[in-house]
């Protein structure tokens, strides 16, 4: 290893935790697809299936993000900042308490003694280790929140006055909204699950501890997506040869996203009794705030995608695609990523209206639609990064780039061949998380093909995952090669920025105000009325 | 600070978009009372059978005599009962369930009719049928190892009279 940068061990070890545990989970989501499918009656077994289903969840929503993000915002960090991560035990401790934590849920996930679903609704109720292990992974996780936001400090004491790069300004406000969300699970866990769940509190609030996840629960998806958009704003413009469109754009992205991913959650509470209307309308409101953030990055990405199109000789209104280096993974991974995102962004719009969410809550159009923003825009992302980075960092060749662009491609396909199927099903009221499909009625007729369907875009996202791994492995002991992690530069670069677009003392202030005005009361009710616990469920 | 004056346009645009979505939206929140099943009316769910209205004998649909309906249900591992209901068609109808054990969603396909079913709260839903016909009454959350098999029939008939 040639490299300099003291992120290059920590960020491997972090990239290949997820990739490992992302493969056992697609593994997962292939028998998951061909049992819910129906069609292999000797593969029937809901005990198996659930005990699936929740560690699939788990292991790609909680540990393959994670671990990742952990990596990505390492080395990015050093290579951005040109400096090295202060306290390195302190970093690997966290990692450490992270694998210890996913083991710990691990052994009651596969074992079926925590069937709940990584939403893990009580009362029905997994084994405690399953609750500690996973409080075990998040507070990993703030290690590294706190990591970046030292060196952060660290760099601006160093460098007065200046902007702090774009990249580690988007990793530290990944990690102060991830400090933020997870607040809201965190207490559920420490004050509900656990206890009630080692025998210590005899009942629990379901209604509060709905209202604590729902906390969690948007800004989660923002904190997997953040890597992604960091990717598109400051490393795919270089690597396809262009410039970034707008600096100034992203950091105001990046704390629209900070600000508003946080205080919104109860669109997924809009079916729930215990909380009135007027609350869910408020957060309604918030919902679509943040859909802005997301408009703007899809122009600024695009645009700059356009400027390099066009510096590579494209013509006319749509030449510019055509000359992109389509050949390139980080170009494939982010072309597919904003149509999937964009496919996923019209699904979430119907999701997040307060009168429109009825007719699809809880159906498998709501799979559909976080498969697509998750599977479809976040992982394919973090796939580029990979590609981009395990060179970089091991200062060899990329195994095959040809192989990886056909990788991202099936994937591509395959998330699409897996999802529209799903937006169709929930259309025909097939509800989400059934392991089969029992009920008498000539509507479940009409399912039959769209779960063939999604069985063969499962295999295609399989096969693509194999050769992810092959050539990501193989590129550990191909020939060497120099290649500096380099950024892209803004067209109009901004050493300097406004005081608020370089720091976030002031809008943590905000984000406190405006969680106490959107979560104050909902959550104060269950404490100012009489209220009813519920006792543990078995599944 | 450099915003280019395209990239203005753009977040204008957008903004609007968001603007018109949201009106719409708040339109029919407003104008016409549409909103989500909501309301915080806390109830003991291990109770459920010695509260009058949830009692067994007292499930099911009751004309209210005034053109409009109650239809009171309870959800528990693995079914919503009464397992059968009937409602008439173009009658606005009240509908209260509770659950009498864990979470469940009850969901009925192509009508307006859903909502969770959550322990220790009652779950109110107001909604006029359109249609006559057979409807299935689906749990669409995860509610335990059984959840696949819990649903029960709803049947929409013609109006009594008519």
């Amino acid at each position: 290893m040639s490299n300099k940068e003291n992120s290059v061990g920590i960020g491997l070890a972090n990239f290949w935790v997820a990739l490992g545990f992302m493969t056992v989970a697609v593994l997962l989501g292939v028998y998951q697809v061909a049992e819910r499918s129906g069609f292999f009656p000797s593969l029937e077994s809901p005990t198996l299936y659930f005990a699936s289903v929740s560690t699939h969840g788990v292991l790609m929503g909680f540990v393959l993000t994670t671990f990742f993000i952990m990596g990505f915002g390492y080395y990015t960090a050093t290579t951005s900042l040109k400096m090295p991560i202060p306290g390195k035990g302190f970093a690997w401790f966290g990692f450490w308490l992270a694998i210890a934590g996913t083991l710990t849920a691990a052994v009651p996930l596969l074992t079926g003694n925590a069937s709940v679903l990584y939403t893990m609704y009580p009362p029905l109720a997994a084994h405690p280790a399953f609750y500690i292990g996973a409080t075990m992974l998040v507070v990993g996780s703030w290690f590294w929140c706190i990591e970046m936001i030292w060196m952060m400090l660290r760099w601006k004491k160093a460098h007065p006055g200046e902007a702090v790069p774009l990249v580690h300004f988007g990793n530290t406000a990944n990690a102060i909204m991830w400090l933020w969300t997870t607040i809201g699970v965190g207490s559920e866990a420490l004050f509900q699950l656990i206890p009630w769940s080692l025998g210590l509190l005899e009942t629990i609030d379901v209604g509060l501890a709905r209202t604590l996840f729902s906390w969690t629960l948007h800004a989660i998806v923002y904190f997997w997506l953040f890597p992604a958009y960091i990717l598109l704003y400051t490393i795919m413009p270089k690597v396809i040869g262009g410039k970034l469109f707008s600096d100034e754009m992203g950091r105001i992205a990046f704390v629209m996203l900070l600000v508003f991913s946080v205080p919104i959650g109860f669109h997924h509470l809009y079916m729930d009794p215990f909380q009135e209307a007027g609350w869910k309308f408020l957060h309604m409101f918030g919902t679509f705030m943040v859909a802005l953030p997301t408009l703007f990055t899809g122009f600024t990405v695009i645009a700059s995608m356009e400027i390099a199109g066009r510096l590579r000789g494209g013509k006319g209104l749509f030449g510019w695609i055509s000359a992109l280096p389509w050949k390139e993974p980080v170009m494939v991974a982010s072309g597919a990523a904003m149509l999937l995102l964009t496919f996923g962004g019209f699904g979430g719009i119907i999701n997040a209206s307060y009168s429109l969410n009825v007719m699809v809550h809880n159906t498998q159009w709501v799979t559909g639609h976080f498969h697509l923003i998750f599977g479809g825009t976040t992982v394919i992302l973090y796939f580029a990064a990979a590609y981009h980075m395990f060179p970089r960092m091991l200062g060899r060749k990329l195994h095959s780039r040809s192989m990886a662009v056909v990788q991202l491609w099936l994937w591509f396909i395959g998330m699409l061949v897996l999802t529209l199927p799903w937006h169709v099903m929930g259309l025909l009221g097939q509800p989400r998380r059934i392991s089969s499909a029992p009920y008498d009625d000539p509507l479940v007729q009409q399912w039959n093909i769209h779960e063939a369907a999604m069985i063969v875009g499962g295999v295609i996202l399989f096969i693509s995952t194999v050769m992810l791994l092959w050539n990501l492995y193989k590129t550990h002991s191909g020939p060497a090669q120099e290649l500096q992690m380099e950024y892209a530069e803004a067209i109009h670069p901004a050493p300097r920025v406004p005081q608020l677009l370089n720091g976030f003392a002031f809008w943590n202030v905000v984000i406190g105000i405006y969680l106490i005005a959107s979560y104050g009361y909902p959550i104060a009710q269950f404490f100012l009325n009489t209220t009813y616990g519920a006792t543990p469920w078995g599944v | 600070m450099h915003i280019d004056e395209t990239e203005k346009k753009w977040v204008w645009i957008t903004v609007i978009m968001t603007v018109i979505m949201v009106g719409v939206l708040t339109a029919y929140a407003v104008g016409s009372n549409i909103h989500p099943p909501s309301g915080f009316e806390p109830i003991d769910s291990t109770r459920l059978h010695l509260t009058e209205e949830f009692a067994e004998d007292n499930l099911g649909y009751k004309d209210n005599g005034d053109g409009t309906g109650t239809l009171t249900m309870v959800g528990a591992r693995y079914g919503f009962y009464p397992s059968r209901v009937e409602v008439p068609v173009d009658t606005p109808i009240r509908i209260r369930v509770a659950s009498a054990d864990v979470l469940h969603g009850l969901h009925v396909p192509f009508t307006n009719y859903t909502t969770m079913v959550v322990p220790g709260y009652v779950s109110e839903v107001n909604t006029t049928f359109q249609k006559t016909g057979d409807f299935s009454v689906m749990c669409n959350e995860y509610c335990g190892l059984g959840h696949d098999h819990m649903w029960s029939r709803l049947k929409v008939v013609p109006k009594s009279g008519s």
